[in-house]
């Protein structure tokens, strides 16, 4: 039934079949943006004896639609003393990374649109690229707020990057490769092979610099609304507000699906050699990345914002400090061969 | 080289954090304060002066907007105050009343503010916890007098009316099956005083699951403890009172102090606090809620078996009853004059003070023998903590202002007056 399919889709040019797949990466992905703010308002509304967005559609299911709507036919304000070009180009600067990183996203065996074998350092390098906009957007809209905002998001950054990047390297060394795809099929196997076990301190640092670098509650300190109002993003609206907004929701997304891949095995079953769930599928790897979404906004629901000092004291003082050290420790652990995941 | 000058932040007036309308100059070293220079005024209303113009009874309403989370503590205050010049008793069951209500609006004015305070500090389900059990205080306001928020309940001599025997009960809509709304109803079924003591029964529980998301959050603990300390001596110097002074660690309750209506027949405890930082009021204002659980519950059984009367029978500050009214000239022409004219008090000066949720808000009134008060003056407790913010604030981090801000629970309403 595909192959008439298939092979008008080979015969096309090489620039549309890459556009091609960049749709079906980017609309799904559009999607889950949308669909994640609803499930959010959703989710936090029933944590909270509430019940959340039900009015528009069926049960609220149209509520993301009419928000994008609304934001879209909203006038962008340019405040009379920003940086017009800058204010501009900023959300853009924020969106861009934040898209551009999942085109080394394995979903499945071969389900991946670049396949490049410096995935990793790719990742690292676009997810860092994406604090430019919120410095520049801090800067541009020349506002204390907004300034204010820019200069945490700054300082945050370098923190918890460098735990992020140490993380990195702990499942570089365990899989022996900077290809994701590689680091994947690294973790064969069961809910225990994967690298989340053996390597469960840089698991857990790594969820965590990817919660304060996607600017999510607790370390909301560079939005911060109830100290600094909106913080960088305090100037914008509309459309402008509406790009910052994705690249923040698209960003949760990325973080989630970068941790189901480095370790939760990516598209691998908990439950190999059963029937049908035991299969390695794209499922899986989008379960994991509900999962991981859920808890980024139980987190929201449940904690109180950090200080910015105390978010850098965490940054440095501890996340930086124990990475190290579990790196030495796995360093011993593919010494001597541990287990099944440094066989 | 060239000079570095501080930064200057405007806080507010329209700032999430401001609770309401407070408008603060921050003079910042980066995320440091230097110096916080609160500006207020901007909901001053003149309530003091426009109490000159009115009759005695007609000011109550305005005592409600004052601290417009505390509205009957606020009531209080004014109607012992013309009480006390006119010299009138209060029946013991109107004395009960009063209590009653004033520690439901305590546990009000404390869900509230634990409410915002977490919201500052980015705990925002709080909030929505909080205000579960504040729809039911809401809805014993409703009850008793009709009005959710602003009551007018109290009047000098006792109380409006005495507690009704139905609570107001969902309904179903479009949104709400009947039976929901028949679970919603199930504890609205009895009298005022059943609801109450349903209330009490759960409540404890409810401050319990407050306490589990904040206490012994790390989170919470790092953005309280060490946060605008105050020393007991500076406290008294400041003129603090309430929960601010008592989280100081001076056991200082007006309620105990000065015992005022019933509260002497009570049994309670005043929770104090060691270190005198935010973390310690937080603790001090969750106690107290559990506290004032335990005096509506004994006001609930008092009021149970001990009927009567609500105002004193023959007096000149209370309307006759409307029987009387029916064949009795002077009974009709004292109720057109009590509410017209309203009555006249002998002259004379009165400071009636009450242990708000806030501190110490006291009224003193002066009066000339008119229909209505020569001078008011309030004296409200959120206007000498805000006094208090500057020192409080120094040295601190931004963050750390809205964390003082809440700790204070400061009203506009109050302050501004």
């Amino acid at each position: 039934m595909f192959d008439p399919v298939m092979a008008f889709y080979a015969d096309l040019p090489l620039v549309v079949q890459i556009l091609t797949k960049i749709m079906i990466i980017v609309m799904p992905l559009m999607l889950g943006v949308a669909y994640l703010t609803f499930a959010e308002r959703k989710i936090i509304g029933y944590m909270q004896v509430r019940i959340g967005p039900n009015r528009v559609g069926p049960r609220g299911w149209l509520q993301p639609i009419a928000d994008a709507v609304k934001l879209m036919f909203k006038e962008i304000i340019l405040p009379s003393s920003a940086n017009r070009f800058l204010f501009v180009v900023a959300p853009v600067l924020s969106i861009m990374p934040a898209l551009a990183a999942w085109a080394v996203i394995p979903f499945g065996d071969g389900m991946i649109l670049s396949n490049l074998d410096a995935g990793l350092l790719y990742v690292l390098a676009l997810t860092s690229v994406g604090v430019y906009g919120v410095i520049i957007a801090g800067w541009a809209s020349n506002s204390k707020y907004a300034f204010l905002g820019a200069l945490r998001s700054a300082a945050q950054i370098v923190a918890y990057e460098i735990a992020m990047g140490f993380a990195l390297v702990g499942v570089l060394m365990a899989a022996g490769s900077l290809n994701l795809e590689k680091i994947v099929q690294a973790q064969e196997g069961g809910f225990l092979h994967w690298y989340w076990l053996p390597l469960f301190p840089l698991f857990l640092i790594y969820f965590i610099s990817g919660v304060a670098e996607t600017n999510r509650a607790p370390f909301d300190v560079a939005e911060g609304e109830s100290e600094i109002v909106a913080g960088f993003h305090v100037e914008y609206s509309g459309m402008t507000f509406a790009v910052f907004f994705l690249a923040e929701y698209a960003n949760m997304i990325l973080i989630a699906a970068l941790t189901s891949i480095m370790f939760m095995g990516g598209w691998y079953s908990p439950f190999p050699g059963i029937p049908v769930i035991g299969e390695p599928s794209v499922f899986w790897l989008l379960a994991k990345i509900s999962f991981f979404l859920l808890l980024f906004l139980w987190f929201r629901a449940t904690f109180p914002r950090y200080r910015y000092d105390q978010i850098m004291r965490l940054g440095w003082k501890v996340f930086i400090p124990l990475t190290i050290v579990w790196l030495v420790v796995e360093g011993v652990f593919v010494y001597v061969k541990l287990g099944p995941w440094f066989a | 080289m060239a000079e570095i000058q501080n930064m200057t932040l405007n806080f507010g007036p329209q700032h999430p954090a401001a609770h309401g309308v407070l408008r603060l100059v921050l003079e910042m070293e980066g995320e440091v304060i230097m110096r916080a220079d609160p500006h207020i005024g901007l909901l001053h209303r003149g309530t003091e002066k426009l109490a000159e113009s009115k009759p005695y009874n007609q000011s109550i309403g305005y005592m409600d907007r004052l601290d417009y989370v505390s509205m009957m503590c606020n009531e209080h205050a004014y109607v012992m105050a013309v009480e006390r010049l006119a010299g009138v008793e209060v029946p013991l069951r109107a004395q009960y009343i009063r209590v009653m209500f004033d520690e439901v609006t305590r546990i009000l004015n404390h869900l509230l503010w634990i409410g915002a305070h977490a919201l500052d500090i980015g705990a925002m389900t709080m909030f929505l916890y909080a205000f579960r059990e504040r729809e039911d205080l809401m809805d014993c306001y409703e009850a008793v007098s009709g009005a959710r928020l602003h009551a007018t309940y109290y009047r000098p001599g006792g109380v409006y009316r005495d507690l009704p025997d139905v609570m107001p009960k969902y309904k179903a809509s479009k949104w709400r099956s009947e039976a929901e709304v028949k679970k919603l109803n199930a504890n609205r079924e009895g009298s005022m005083l059943d609801f109450l003591d349903d209330f009490c029964a759960r409540f404890p529980a409810c401050v319990d699951e407050y306490e589990t998301l904040l206490t012994d959050n790390r989170i919470w603990k790092q953005r309280t403890v060490n946060i605008g300390v105050v020393d007991p001596d500076r406290a008294v110097a400041l003129g603090f009172t309430g929960p601010m002074i008592r989280g100081s660690g001076i056991a200082w309750d007006l309620r105990k102090k000065q015992p005022y209506e019933v509260y002497d027949r009570m049994d309670f405890d005043i929770p104090v606090g060691v270190n005198g930082d935010c973390y310690d009021r937080y603790l001090v204002r969750m106690e107290e809620m559990r506290q004032s659980n335990r005096i509506i519950k004994q006001c609930v059984d008092w009021l149970r078996v001990n009927a009567g009367p609500v105002m004193p029978e023959g007096s000149k500050v209370a309307p006759p009853s409307r029987t009387d009214m029916k064949g009795d000239m002077e009974a009709l022409i004292h109720h057109f004059k009590l509410f017209t004219e309203g009555y006249c008090l002998p002259q004379g000066e009165a400071y009636a003070a009450v242990e708000h949720p806030k501190g110490e808000f006291g009224i003193y009134m002066i009066s000339d023998g008119a229909n209505k008060p020569y001078r008011v003056k309030i004296r409200a407790p959120g206007f000498v903590h805000i006094s208090a913010l500057d020192e409080m604030v120094r040295g601190h981090m931004l963050a750390d202002v809205v964390s003082v801000i809440g700790t204070q629970d400061l009203v506009f309403g109050e302050v501004d007056r």
